[in-house]
């Protein structure tokens, strides 16, 4: 399974990142292998419009299975769910900690953006 | 001639300085309430109503069954309004500004552009001013497409004056552009001296000849007077602070009902925007009563 999470670090201690369209990058990790890669989101952390939808595309184009991330809105959501890519909400921890309640099954995927568009 | 009362502080007096000036200025009048997000020039003018039409954009409708998910429309939006996962083609319509380029470059012809509504228009009359106002529906987050629509009933020789959205984004650039002049309302308060800034900086982007006009004027010299000064901006019109004006406008007279004295300078400015358009001097001061 391969699992993408929203950060501004660069390794599994870095903290998942509240945002998900304008997150500075996406932490790729490969649960076989334990493998991680780092995707840049630049264009979209400055895009006028539409960086959920973006973010959403290129991720469902890179063929991630799941996604973490601290709020996820509407348009991302319709997206990430279109493409069948389940959406975990958790923040204020570090990737290895989310990976670690994604194993023990503790993360549950949300079934509806968890807040509005422009939240922040 | 075409004629944008703008501003970029919002409340300064735009409604109220064009339907003064829709109802001072002798003979036939064209008066567009572009400010499309809250249109209230009606209260002013209490036109009748002669008919109400529906405004349109177009968006893409995807054809499932044509598309083979090459991706071409997503690649070619500017505004994320498409987008192509895989065989899956989505349209988020609320961000597509309708520039068809997707319907344009779909090999398979999958993409067709279908209206979506966005407004309303209410088209009426009063004495010798014809009156249309825009209306964006609620929920829509874009207000251009209406205030072109508001737009296309300009005159085509007669005197058109476009009550103008506030700010100095999209919806203030879509009202004022292809106007002939403007005139920039503003308040001599640190807001709206900011705020003037910004809308002249955009207006002479767009290369409009423009005066400003000071509501609430209470002294000749105030920040406003200065900075036109300094900038060497023609200042055509300044209403003084005076509780009559707010009173009319609680109760939904126009300004020049209960400041007769202002006529004769109200009356002047379609004369002197000409003069600016035309690149000829004009006389400044006019209106000044303080």
């Amino acid at each position: 399974m391969e699992i993408a999470i929203t950060t501004a670090g660069h390794d599994l201690d870095a903290m998942v990142d509240s945002r998900f369209g304008r997150a500075p990058h996406f932490l790729i990790y490969y649960s076989k292998t334990g493998a991680f890669t780092i995707k840049e989101n630049t264009q979209n952390l400055n895009a006028a419009q539409g960086a959920g939808i973006q973010s959403a595309m290129h991720l469902a184009n890179a063929k991630v299975d799941a996604v973490i991330t601290g709020n996820c809105g509407p348009k991302a959501f319709a997206v990430l769910d279109a493409a069948k890519i389940k959406v975990y909400i958790c923040s204020d921890c570090t990737i290895a900690h989310a990976l670690d309640l994604l194993k023990k099954n503790e993360l549950t995927p949300v079934e509806k953006a968890n807040v509005e568009g422009h939240w922040v | 001639m075409k004629i944008a009362i703008a501003s970029g502080k919002g409340g300064t007096g735009k409604t109220t300085i064009s339907c003064a000036l829709a109802l001072a200025v002798p003979g036939e009048v064209t008066l567009l309430d572009c400010d499309v997000e809250e249109p209230n020039s009606h209260f002013f003018i209490q036109p009748t109503i002669e008919r109400m039409e529906k405004t349109f954009s177009l968006v893409p409708e995807v054809d499932t069954e044509k598309c083979t998910g090459c991706g071409e429309c997503a690649r070619v939006c500017q505004f994320s309004a498409i987008i192509s996962m895989g065989k899956k083609t989505m349209v988020f319509s609320e961000l597509c500004h309708s520039c068809g380029a997707c319907a344009r470059i779909c090999p398979e012809g999958a993409i067709t552009e279908v209206e979506k509504k966005t407004g309303m228009l209410t088209v009426g009359k009063k004495g010798s001013i014809r009156f249309i106002s825009g209306k964006l529906d609620v929920g829509q987050a874009m207000s251009p497409p209406v205030i072109r629509e508001t737009l296309k009933y300009a005159s085509e020789d007669g005197l058109t004056i476009v009550d103008c959205p506030p700010g100095t984004s999209c919806p203030y650039v879509t009202a004022v552009k292809g106007c002939d002049a403007a005139l920039l309302v503003t308040e001599p308060t640190p807001f709206g001296l900011h705020d003037l800034k910004l809308a002249v900086d955009t207006i002479r982007e767009l290369g409009i000849p423009f005066g400003v006009a000071v509501n609430r004027a209470n002294g000749e010299k105030n920040p406003i007077s200065e900075y036109c000064e300094a900038e060497g901006i023609p200042l055509l019109l300044q209403i003084p602070e005076d509780r009559r004006v707010a009173q009319a406008y609680s109760r939904g007279q126009a300004l020049n009902k209960v400041m007769p004295e202002l006529s004769d300078a109200l009356v002047s400015i379609p004369e002197q925007l000409q003069k600016l358009a035309e690149g000829r001097p004009v006389h400044e001061g006019q209106g000044v009563l303080v």
